[in-house]
C-alpha cells in the first residue's frame, strides 16, 4: 500500500532533483533529502576540482576506508538503439526518470498482479537509496559498443547445455532448488565484479595491516583480499566469490579473482573465468571502479567495465536473508496448492 | 690490621648474603628469574593498540555442548563414528549454567527436538558467543575505528565499533561496541533477537541477551578469551564462560567461503517439493 502511495510521489520528486542536478550552478547535483524518499543523485564531480589526494591508513596504503554503494540506473550492456557512450544530462534525466517510472511500474490494484516488496519498509530500491551521477549508457566500455563480445562455440555450447540441464529440473515452483540463487539467499551478484543489486547497494571497506576487507551488505558477504602476493588457492578450492589476491599499483587496488564454481556462470562464464578490479579513490565522495572479464572458454575477447562507488551513510544493517525467508515457503507452498486445486477440479470434471 | 678485620667484615658480609639468597625460598627464585607476573605485552597497531589480527579459532568441543560431557553417538545410526558427539570438559566456569526452572525445561526441550529447532541445521547466523567457538576459523581484521570479526561459518560477521553507536535493530549476531581496557579488547554485545542458540544441546537465551566480552593477547599465538552472558529473562544470575583462541600458524591461511544455506534447503523446504524427497 505504502509502496502504491510512494511511487508517484517518488517519480516526480525524481525529476525535482534530477532538474536540479542539470543546472550548472555551484549547489547542482548536492544529495537532497526529503520527509518521504525521493530519489537523489550524487553530486557530479566537477572538472574544475583541485587534483585529489589520496589519504593514507596507519599503514601506509592508500586509504579506499568507509561505506560506499554503487546504486546506478547504467545498466551493463548498452540499451539497443543507443550508439553513443554517454548520455547528455537532458538525456540522463530522461532516462533517470524512465527507470524510476519503471521501478514504481504498478498493475491493477487489488490484484495478484501488484503483490510486491514494499522496500519502504525493508529495503533502499534504487528510487531510495542516492543515484551515482555516471552518464554512461552502459557500464561495459570495451567492446566499444557497450556489448558482451560474441560467444564462441565451447560458451553457446556450454550455455546451450546449462539450459538443457535446468529444463530437466523441472518447473520453477518444483523445489527450492529451481528458484534463482538470489530468492535462495545463496548469491546476490556479490561477483566479483561487484554490480548493483535489487535494493540496499552498500558496501563498507575495512583496510587492516596486509588486507583489504569489502563487506557487501547483501548477504553479508564478506571478502578478505590479501596483499602479500601470496599464490592463489589449489585450484580444486572453489567458491562463489572466487579466490582474490590483491596489490597495490600506486594509488590503485588491483584485484585478481579466480577459484569460481561452475555454479556462478557470470553472464554464461566458465568456472575458469578470471576477474580484475581496479578500484581508485578519486575523490573524498568516489572510488573508480573498473573490471576486466577474462574467459577465453566463453568470449572471442577479454571484455571490461567501468563505474563509480559513491559513499554512502552507514551502518551496513545485518542482511540475515535465509534466516527470514519465508517468501520461499510461501511460492512453493503456493505452487503445491494451485497444484492440489488444480487436480481436485479435474476430479470433479471427470465424477461429472 | 684495621685492614684485615675490613675484609673479614666483608667476607662476612659477603657469606651473609649468600646465606641470604641460599635461605629464601624457592617460588621467590623462580619469580625474579622468569617474572611470570608480568603480563605479555602484544605488538602494537600503528595506532598503538595491541595487535589482534590474524586467524583464530577455539579447539574445543563447545559447540555441540558448552558444558562438560562425555562421548555420545550422533542423530543417525547410519553415519557411525562420524558425526557423533566428541567429549569436552565444557568452557563455563563453576557448575552448572544457572538457568530458571522453566528455561531449563525448554533447554531440555530444545535438545530432545533438535532436528526441528537447532538454528544451525537450518544455516542460520550462529549469534554471539557461539560464532567465537564454532569448530571453524574466524579472522580480526582491524582498524581504528573497526574492528571486524570474520567467521569462516556461514560467513557470519561482527563488526565491533570502538566509537560507541547505537544499534539501529535487533539482530543474530547482536550490536557490538568495544573499548581497550590495557592489553584487553572488552566487547559489549547488545541488541540480539532471540533465535540464536549457544550449542548443539539446546542452550539457549531471549532478547534481553547481552554479553561482554574479554579478548587478551597472552603470548604471539593465543588470545584469552572470556565472555559473561546475562540474561534475567531465563538465567538466575550472570554466568561465565571462558577459553584459549588459538592462532592459525599456517603459512597463506585463510578464510574460505563456506556458504552452507545450499546444504540446507531440503531441511527447510523439501515438504514443499513437487516430488518429495527420498
Amino acid at each position: 500500500m505504502s509502496q502504491r502511495l510512494f511511487t508517484p510521489l517518488g517519480a516526480i520528486l525524481a525529476l525535482v532533483i534530477i532538474a536540479a542536478f542539470l543546472m550548472p550552478s555551484p549547489a547542482a547535483g548536492q544529495t537532497v533529502k526529503s520527509g518521504t524518499n525521493a530519489l537523489n543523485v550524487a553530486p557530479a564531480p566537477s572538472a574544475e576540482a583541485k587534483p585529489w589526494v589520496v589519504g593514507k591508513t596507519p599503514d601506509g596504503q592508500p586509504d579506499l576506508q568507509g561505506y560506499w554503494s554503487n546504486n546506478t540506473i547504467t545498466p551493463l550492456q548498452r540499451p539497443n538503439g543507443v550508439t553513443k557512450a554517454f548520455y547528455t544530462k537532458e538525456e540522463f534525466l530522461e532516462a533517470a526518470t524512465k527507470q524510476a517510472e519503471r521501478d514504481g511500474e504498478e498493475a491493477t490494484p487489488g490484484t495478484v498482479e501488484d503483490v510486491h516488496y514494499d522496500h519502504t519498509q525493508f529495503g533502499l530500491d534504487r528510487t531510495q537509496a542516492t543515484l551515482t551521477p555516471d552518464l554512461r549508457t552502459s557500464m561495459i566500455i570495451d567492446p566499444e559498443n557497450g556489448k558482451l563480445p560474441p560467444m564462441t562455440p565451447e560458451g553457446q555450447k556450454r550455455a546451450a547445455d546449462r539450459a538443457a540441464e535446468k529444463r530437466k529440473q523441472g518447473a520453477q515452483y518444483d523445489q527450492a532448488q529451481n528458484l534463482s540463487t538470489t530468492t535462495r539467499c545463496i548469491y546476490m551478484n556479490a561477483g566479483p565484479p561487484m554490480l548493483p543489486v535489487a535494493y540496499n547497494h552498500t558496501y563498507q571497506i575495512v583496510q587492516s595491516p596486509g588486507y583489504v576487507m569489502i563487506l557487501i551488505e547483501e548477504l553479508h558477504e564478506v571478502r578478505i583480499i590479501p596483499l602479500d602476493r601470496r599464490p592463489h588457492a589449489p585450484q580444486n578450492v572453489r567458491s562463489w566469490l572466487g579466490d582474490s589476491r590483491g596489490h597495490w599499483e600506486g594509488n590503485t587496488l588491483v584485484i585478481e579473482t579466480t577459484n569460481f564454481n561452475d555454479k556462478v556462470a557470470f553472464q554464461g562464464s566458465s568456472q575458469d573465468v578470471k576477474v580484475t578490479e581496479r578500484l581508485t579513490r578519486t575523490g573524498d565522495e568516489t572510488i573508480h571502479y573498473e573490471f576486466t572479464v577474462e574467459d577465453p572458454h566463453t568470449w572471442t575477447q577479454p571484455w571490461k567495465a567501468e563505474m563509480p562507488f559513491i559513499k554512502a551513510t552507514g551502518p551496513i544493517f545485518e542482511h540475515a536473508c535465509n534466516e527470514g525467508n519465508y517468501s520461499m515457503s510461501n511460492m512453493l507452498a503456493g505452487a503445491r496448492r494451485e497444484e492440489k486445486r488444480a487436480a481436485e477440479a479435474a476430479a470433479k470434471k471427470g465424477n461429472q | 690490621m684495621q685492614n684485615r678485620y675490613r675484609n673479614m667484615i666483608a667476607r662476612f658480609a659477603g657469606m651473609g648474603v649468600l646465606i641470604a639468597v641460599i635461605l629464601t625460598p624457592a617460588p621467590y627464585h623462580a619469580q625474579t628469574q622468569a617474572q611470570p607476573a608480568q603480563p605479555y605485552r602484544a605488538p602494537r597497531t600503528k595506532d598503538g593498540k595491541p595487535d589482534l589480527n590474524g586467524i583464530w579459532q577455539a579447539v574445543n568441543s563447545a559447540n555441540w555442548n558448552i558444558e562438560g560431557h562425555g562421548a555420545a553417538p550422533g542423530p543417525f545410526w547410519q553415519l557411525g563414528a562420524e558425526f557423533s558427539v566428541p567429549p569436552g570438559l565444557g568452557i563455563v566456569e563453576g557448575g552448572p549454567i544457572p538457568y530458571k526452572p522453566e528455561a531449563l525445561e525448554k533447554k531440555k526441550e530444545n535438545f530432545a527436538d533438535r532436528m526441528n529447532r537447532d538454528p544451525e541445521i537450518k544455516c542460520y547466523l550462529p549469534g554471539v558467543p557461539r560464532a567465537m567457538y564454532m569448530p571453524y576459523p574466524f579472522q580480526i581484521i582491524m582498524s581504528p575505528q573497526y574492528i571486524m570479526m570474520a567467521f569462516e561459518y556461514a560467513g557470519a560477521l561482527r563488526t565491533v565499533y570502538m566509537n560507541h553507536q547505537d544499534a539501529p535493530a535487533d539482530s543474530w549476531m547482536g550490536w557490538s561496541n568495544g573499548h581497550w581496557e590495557g592489553e584487553t579488547l572488552v566487547v559489549d554485545t547488545t541488541d540480539f533477537n532471540d533465535l540464536s542458540w549457544f550449542d548443539r544441546s539446546g542452550n539457549f537465551h531471549s532478547d534481553a541477551l547481552h554479553v561482554v566480552e574479554r579478548l587478551t593477547a597472552v603470548d604471539k599465538d593465543h588470545l584469552n578469551y572470556e565472555a559473561t552472558i546475562d540474561d534475567p529473562k531465563i538465567f538466575t544470575r550472570p554466568w561465565k564462560i571462558s577459553m584459549p583462541l588459538y592462532r592459525i600458524v599456517e603459512q597463506n591461511a585463510q578464510i574460505i567461503e563456506y556458504k552452507c544455506v545450499e546444504f540446507s534447503e531440503d531441511v527447510l523446504y523439501g515438504k514443499l517439493r513437487k516430488v518429495p524427497i527420498k
